[in-house]
């Protein structure tokens, strides 16, 4: 068992395990995403006070889910890099950013076009508006970070270390709406209460959000691939790989 | 279904101008995405395997030096 770990959490014994996983991830992630953009869109009733435009929360949701989910597992893989000097972890680190970059990007602007027709406006300086642009501002500053160094060690681990601090913004984002007053609805969906929306409004909610999540398990396994082959491009496995491809 | 016609759906009940921008970013998303790591990816490739021909022909060449 130990063993077992020990081997996934070298580059090379993850780029093989890796393989065999991510084709499920990949297929769950377009099985999910299909069924519930159809179902969202289409066959999910209307809302009685929102209209139409309540179908927005489909992807505003999981996209605001895996833009905060993301920072986390990357602060994780940072604590993990920077206590155990994993290197696996950095890697998987930088595999993420752009991805969680991208989720926070398009929960803002969703959320924006979301706001015209049911708050009269597209941005408030808010405290839940204002966190998720500071999100976004994180991500971009940890991807640029790890950039900025000659050496790689030295930007990975001040891209670690900024996530770790930055990590502190989510449960600022999570409790946003309940510290201050704010125009955001608070949360949707928790673990101790049932839904106040009647099944037939949150069940592809929940299929679209398990979607996201296996897309950024899919995104993760694959692009990390791609990351152990660069960072690795000197070791003989690697040369052996590339030499028998052709 | 929640609309009677195609024309329904695409109307969104007067929301069009807010539901579509806000899944055709989302989808824009996914498919950038994918795009880009099967991009990375072959870029990837063709580096690495241009590496590998270049050191398999410095072998050649170290070879044929020793035996000539």
């Amino acid at each position: 068992m130990w063993a077992f770990f020990h081997k996934l959490a070298s580059p090379k014994g993850f780029y093989a395990f890796s393989a065999r996983l991510s084709p499920w991830f990949w297929a769950a992630a377009a099985v999910l995403i299909g069924a519930g953009v159809v179902w969202g869109l289409a066959f999910a009733p209307a809302d009685y006070q929102q209209g139409n435009s309540f179908r927005i929360i489909y992807v505003h949701v999981p996209a605001a889910f895996l833009a905060q989910s993301i920072f986390v597992a990357m602060a994780l893989a940072g604590l993990v890099f920077m206590v155990w000097k994993i290197k696996l972890a950095d890697m998987a680190a930088t595999a993420m950013a752009p991805l969680g970059a991208g989720m926070t990007f398009v929960a803002l602007l969703s959320g924006a076009v979301w706001g015209v027709p049911t708050w009269g406006t597209w941005w408030q300086w808010d405290a839940r508006l204002t966190s998720m642009l500071i999100l976004f501002f994180l991500y971009i500053g940890v991807i640029a970070l790890r950039g900025a160094f000659d050496g790689r060690d030295s930007g990975s681990r001040a891209a670690s270390v900024l996530t770790m601090v930055g990590v502190i913004n989510i449960p600022i984002i999570k409790y946003s709406v309940e510290w201050w007053y704010t125009l955001h609805q608070p949360a949707t969906f928790s673990i101790t209460s049932r839904p106040a929306m009647p099944v037939e409004m949150w069940l592809p909610l929940l299929i679209m959000v398990l979607g996201f999540y296996s897309f950024f398990i899919a995104v993760t396994l694959t692009r990390t691939r791609s990351v152990i082959l660069h960072r690795e491009s000197a070791k003989r496995w690697v040369r052996e790989l590339a030499g028998e491809d052709g | 279904m929640a609309f009677d016609s195609f024309a329904a759906f695409l109307a969104m009940g007067g929301h069009a101008a807010y539901v579509w921008p806000a899944y055709g970013a989302t989808l824009l998303l996914l498919i950038g995405v994918v795009l880009h790591l099967r991009l990375e990816r072959r870029r990837l490739w063709r580096e690495l395997r241009r590496r590998a021909r270049r050191e398999r022909r410095q072998a050649g060449d170290a070879n044929r030096e020793v035996s000539s």
